[in-house]
Parts: structure tokens; sequence; C-alpha cells
């Protein structure tokens, strides 16, 4: 293992991701197997319709580019360096990720807003969602942030997060390519482990359970307790 | 031929009294749980009216059921690609307010509000925020108003009325309404079922109910919207969709659901109906006017000697067949076509039936007695009744007033061949005349008149035995099965972790 930074940093960059991921896997799984029915994104449409699109349409759209963003850099780290190497192209993919952030951030504020003002909506949102949000805000802001004041991100993520990331993938944190980090990168870092960890408690587990299947499913579902005459709708 | 049996309903509009019993009956046994208060998966409708949730019927607002696009049925609100747009927030979902704002009321001020001048109010509180709040609309908030110009008025059934027929309507000596009970229909090509994405959905293959599993749904919301009888409902305090669930407990031990058993008017009738789920898809893609037709055929006579051996083939019980022979429901949609589908164009092919009501037809004749006319033409009254006829032939004929017209002389001529036999002042000439101008037989009028006025319990609900003891040895050792199951969740269902 190749330290060479102070013991929080070590706490912080290469116990805890393994913490949360543990916590993650396990309580996911297990909160799966004992308490499928808590699994629901405990949608507030029905109680308020309209500002409901404004919020959570943007938001979605928002985080799920700015995610697959992230997800890209992380596996084809060389690709993205690449694709930089012009100036042109290296505008055009920051900007859009700068883009969605901003979608994503309206769309956040709107659906806190939403929560808070709506008397109905205020009467199912629970204290672990308003810490959730808190959180997600502070990753969306920071986000933002460091797209505003550290420019060239999709660069440095590749060339700096990758390396860490598959570090602790690999079981040897490897600590020398974020310890020169600037804070608020360190922050938004940290921020998205506590996000991991919290994440199997909270409502955010719908993500886990989306639907795809529905893409080639037969239109009509039929359960048989006896065995099915014949396959058919 | 695929035959599979299905659990089927009449409901008899002419003897519908609007006492809400069913729904009372249904709300105590299953939706009296917090985030369900608005929920009645029994309601009845007074019609013309708006419904519940408001204007329903209204499939350009809602988008609910299937509609016929390249000569394919697909759903209106969503599909395969548009679930992706859809799933942060369906654009055609009903709000809280398109059906009510439950509430109760203060009734601890009623005791202990300080001595005053005035008489202590029970103020209403919202029974989802705990506030009061002023009541604006609420279940029934229409019940009777079938001639006022804010609710009647706006019934989505009016569509293809002249300004001329809607305003004769609502003078006050055309004035109509009847009840309109509804609840799922529990459809053999349900829209709810085909717009989950999770697949919580499903149709019981052995008995066709359609239930929603509570651990697969993740409040994607797709089976409010796609529901066109909005008969999907969403617990706001679980995150989970809830439906009627045809009271299948009671149907596996041998029981009628609440809503059947309560009925006071003694409308509803249930049973098995034997059809060809090869036809399904096709039946559900033919042209609009065919479409009741259609449903007919895919019907099969459990008399049948070849439907018989293929429903053997399909695994069907003996004794279900047997039920399937004397059900009451098979008697009223296939043998004497007085039962007709609600909204067939939705497509969704509903096992639910109704009886178009005579009363609102004969109640619109004003000058003549409405019972007491007799001339040339015997159905005059029915014939003439074109306003109400349009209305009627939009809500259970799929816009052809030839069906229900049908429906109706058939039961009138009952109703004159039963007096002409029993208070003898009109003449059974006359009336036997009617009965074969209406398609039906004497052995005919009387089988109808029995099930419709003397019914029994046994006759009106013939309950299949449901097997599910058998079900269980399918799977699992009967007595260890015995000793680990219990009623219901072992956690009780709640709100998130
Ligand atoms: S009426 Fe019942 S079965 Fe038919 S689509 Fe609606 S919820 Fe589904
Ligand atoms: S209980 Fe029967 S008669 Fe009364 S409203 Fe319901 S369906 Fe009609």
């Amino acid at each position: 293992m190749a330290l060479s930074s102070n013991s929080l940093d070590i706490v912080l960059f290469a116990a805890l991701p393994y913490l949360v991921l543990f916590t993650f896997l396990l309580v996911s799984i297990q909160r799966y197997r004992a308490q499928t029915f808590s699994f629901s994104s405990l949608s507030s449409q029905l109680l308020e319709n309209k500002r409901h699109f404004w919020a959570l349409v943007p938001f979605h759209y928002g985080i799920l580019v700015v995610f697959a963003g992230h997800l890209v850099a992380f596996l084809i780290p060389r690709s993205i360096v690449l694709w930089n190497s012009q100036p042109l192209r290296l505008y055009v993919l920051e900007v859009t990720g700068l883009v969605f952030g901003i979608l994503t951030l309206v769309g956040l504020t709107e659906m806190i807003a939403r929560r808070f003002t709506n008397s109905k909506v205020r009467k199912v949102t629970s204290r672990l969602d308003a810490l959730l949000y808190l959180l997600l805000l502070t990753q969306v802001v920071s986000g933002i942030a460091l797209a505003v004041y550290y420019p060239w991100g999709s660069s440095w993520f590749a060339t700096n997060l990758t390396p860490y990331l598959w570090s602790l993938f690999r079981f040897q944190p490897d600590l020398t390519y974020i310890t020169g980090l600037p804070i608020l990168a360190k922050l938004h870092i940290l921020n998205a482990f506590v996000v991991i960890g919290l994440f199997p408690f909270t409502r955010l587990v719908h993500i886990l359970v989306v639907p795809n299947p529905y893409l080639w499913r037969k239109p009509q579902v039929v359960r048989w307790y006896r065995p099915a005459p014949r396959n058919l709708t | 031929m695929n035959v599979r049996s299905q659990i089927a309903m009449v409901f008899h509009l002419d003897k519908c009294i609007g006492c809400h019993t069913c729904s009372l009956a249904c709300k105590n046994i299953w939706t009296d749980r917090k985030g369900t208060e608005y929920m009645w998966w029994n309601n009845v409708e007074t019609k013309p009216g708006t419904g519940y949730p408001t204007k329903w019927e209204d499939q350009e607002k809602f988008k609910g059921g299937w509609e016929k696009k390249n000569g394919h049925v697909r759903l209106k609100s969503t599909g395969k690609g548009r679930i992706v747009t859809n799933i942060f927030h369906n654009p055609h979902m009903p709000s809280m307010d398109d059906y009510y704002e439950p509430w109760t009321y203060d009734y601890q001020n009623l005791f202990n509000a300080p001595e005053g001048p005035d008489q202590p109010t029970a103020k209403p509180i919202s029974m989802v925020t705990g506030e009061y709040i002023d009541i604006e609309s609420g279940p029934n908030w229409d019940d009777d108003l079938g001639g006022s110009p804010v609710y009647g008025e706006n019934d989505p059934n009016f569509a293809g009325l002249t300004d001329e027929q809607r305003l004769q309507l609502f003078s006050i000596e055309q004035l109509v309404f009847f009840y309109f009970p509804r609840i799922c229909n529990h459809c053999t090509n349900p829209a709810c079922v085909a717009a989950c994405p999770s697949g919580a959905l499903y149709k019981r293959g052995e008995d066709g109910i359609v239930l929603l599993d509570q651990k697969r749904c993740r409040a994607w919301r797709s089976c409010v919207a796609a529901c066109p009888y909005k008969k999907v409902f969403f617990n706001w305090f679980t995150g989970k969709s809830e439906k009627c669930i045809l009271c299948y407990p009671r149907l596996e031990t041998g029981q009628a659901p609440a809503c059947f058993h309560s009925c006071v008017g003694r409308i509803r009738y249930l049973g098995v109906l034997l059809y060809d789920a090869d036809r399904v898809e096709e039946t559900a893609n033919l042209p609009q006017e065919q479409l009741i037709d259609g449903q007919r055929d895919m019907i099969l006579d459990p008399g049948d000697p070849h439907v018989i051996a293929n429903a053997k083939k399909n695994g069907i019980p003996d004794s279900v067949i047997k039920a399937a022979e004397e059900s009451p429901v098979y008697q009223f949609i296939k043998v004497w076509k007085l039962a007709l589908p609600p909204h067939a164009e939705f497509r969704t092919l509903p096992m639910l039936f109704y009886v178009p009501p005579m009363a609102p037809v004969m109640a619109s004749r004003q000058d003549t007695g409405a019972l007491n006319s007799v001339s040339d033409n015997l159905f005059h009254d029915i014939d003439d009744a074109r306003v109400p006829m349009k209305f009627l032939a939009n809500l259970f004929g799929a816009g052809q007033e030839g069906k229900v017209a049908y429906a109706l002389r058939k039961q009138k001529a009952v109703r004159w061949y039963r007096r002409a036999v029993t208070v003898g002042d009109v003449d059974l000439e006359t009336a036997e005349r009617m009965l074969r101008e209406a398609d039906c037989t004497v052995s005919e009028a009387m089988a109808i008149y029995e099930i419709t006025s003397l019914c029994t319990f046994e006759q009106r609900f013939v309950i299949p035995p449901m097997y599910r003891e058998q079900a269980i040895e399918a799977l699992k050792d009967p007595h260890e099965q015995k000793q680990s199951a219990g009623f219901g969740f072992l956690s009780g269902p709640r709100r998130g972790l």
C-alpha cells in the first residue's frame, strides 16, 4: 500500500470508501431480501402534480447525464483524455457537463422547495429525506463549483480520480493521486461516499430496481398456481 | 382454442337504488387504512355526472386505456419507448384534487370547547396534513345531481349530442339520472397490467382476478394513468398502488365479495365465464362497432362438448366447468344479450357487464304515463327516447344505440309479459307480440324474470371452488404450510425503511 499522506486522509479516503461500499452492498441486499415492500420511489406526484414536473424532470435528466459522464471517465479514462486533446472537443464536454449540472441543481432546488412548502408533500417527508436532500445539494453544488473554479475536470478526473478509484477496487488504495486535490474536490468525493453509505437506507433504493425487464416482457402478465397450460398472455 | 376461466360480474342497473352500502362494505374491509382514505375501490356514481375521479371517462385528459394506431392496439398513456419519459413524471396521472382530499372532523371540540354564546362545531381536518381544511369536494359530491349544470352537464358521455338535446335533458321535466356502481372490471386485456414497468400487476391464471403485487410495486404510477376506469389508486403513505382484489380471500372460501354480499338492491351477479385466451388480442383489435360482439364471441359456451374438452385439456377442473354452466352472468351476457361492457371502446375487454337501466328511458317520456301507453310501436318510449339512448350508448354500447336498445326492449317485453300474467291489465297477446319483437321467448322471459326479481343468494353468486389448497400442495407440504403461513405480511406495510 502506497501511503504518503496523513492519517486523516487515510481514514477518509482509504478506509471510509470500504466502509460505505460494504454498507451499501450488505444493507441493500438484506433490505431487498427482508423488506422488499420498502423498495419504492415513494412518489408524491399524487399529492402535488404540477411543480412535480418542474422539479423531477430536470433533476433526473440532469443527474443521469452527469452520472453517465462520471461513469465514462471512470471506465474509459484514456478515451476521455484523447477526446479532450482538441480544445474544441474539451469545451463541448465541459459545457455539456456544466449545463446538465445546473439542470440538476434547478430541479433539486425545486424538489426541495416543493417538499417543504407544499403542506401535503411536507407531511410525507421524513428526517432522512431532509438529510438526503442536504447531501444531494452539497454534492451538486460542490460539483458545479468544481466545474467553474477548477475547469477541465473531465481531464483531471480521468488522470487523477480514475486511478485512485481503480486503486480502491484493486484493494490497494493509492492516495498519491488525490492528496494534492483542492479541498472542494475532496469535499465532493467525501460527500459522495456519505451518499453511497446512506443510499440503502433511503428512497434512493428505487435506482436499484429500475424496471428494465419492461422493455422485453410481453404486455400481459399472468401468474399461475398450477402449472400454466400454455405460455400465452 | 385456449380455454381460461374467469370470475365475471353483471350489475343490473335497473335495480340499483344508489344506497352506497356496497361502497361502505368495501371501505370498512379494505380501505380504512392510512393512505387509502380517499380510495373507493367500489364507488357509486350518479349518471349523468362527472364521476370519481372527476371526469374519469375523459380520455383526452387522462389517456387511459388502449387506442388503435396503425392497425395495432397500444396503450394511450405509455409503452416501451415512452416509459423513459413517463417514469420521472407521469403526465397523465390524476392528482388527489381529481379525487378529493380526505377529511375527518375535530370531534373533540364538541366536548372541549370553552363555554360561549355559540354551539361548538366540529371543524373538518384533512386526513393527509392534519390541518383544518375547507372541504371542496368529496366522495359522491355530485350524488343525485344528474340535472345540474356543474356536474350532470359535464358528463363526458354527452359527446355527440346536439346542444338542443343537452338542454332538453336538463329541463326539469326531462331530467333523468340513474346510478352507476363501479369496481375494477378485472379486464381480459387489462391496461393496468400492460402499463406496469415492474410487472407488479398480474392476472391470476386460474380465475382472472387482476391483482397488484405490493412487494413488486415501486411507485412508478403507470397503472394509475393507464386504467381507463381509474380503478388503480395510489397509496400516498406507503408509496404503493392498490386496487380492488375482488375480495379473493372471500371467494377462495366460497363467499361472495363484500360489495356483492351486501348489495341492498341485489343488483349484482357473479359467476364463471370460459373464454378463449387465444382470441384476446384479436378481439381487442377489432373495429369499435364490433367490439361488443367480438367480446361475446370470445366468451365460450360452457355446454359445448368441444369447449369442455379443451377446458379439461387446460386443466380447468370439472367443478369449475359445472359452475360455468350454471353461471348467471353467462346467461345475461351471451344468451340473453342483456348485459353490456362499460365503455368497450377503451379496449380492455372488461369482465364486469351492466344491464342498462330502464328507468331513465321511461322517465324521459313526460306527456304519456311512462308504462301505460300502448301504440302500434310497442317500444315507442324506448325508440323515442333519443337523448338518453345516445347517452346510454356512449356508456354501454361503444357508441351504438342498437346494442342498448336491444337490451332495453327485451327488458320491457319481459315486464309487459309478467304484467299480463300477474296483473292482467294488458292483454297476453300484445305481451307475447312484444316478446317476439324483442327477440325473446316465453321461457327466456321467465328465466330473466326469475333471476332478476326472485333471485336467491345462490342463484346470484355461483362461486366455483378455487382449489387454493391444491395450489399450496403443488408448491409445499400442506402441514409445513399450515405451520409457517400466517395472514398477510410479517412486517406491517409502512412507508420506506
Ligand atoms: S378496470 Fe381493473 S383490470 Fe381493468 S384496467 Fe382498470 S384496474 Fe386494470
Ligand atoms: S349496494 Fe347495491 S343497490 Fe346499493 S348502491 Fe351499491 S350496487 Fe346499488
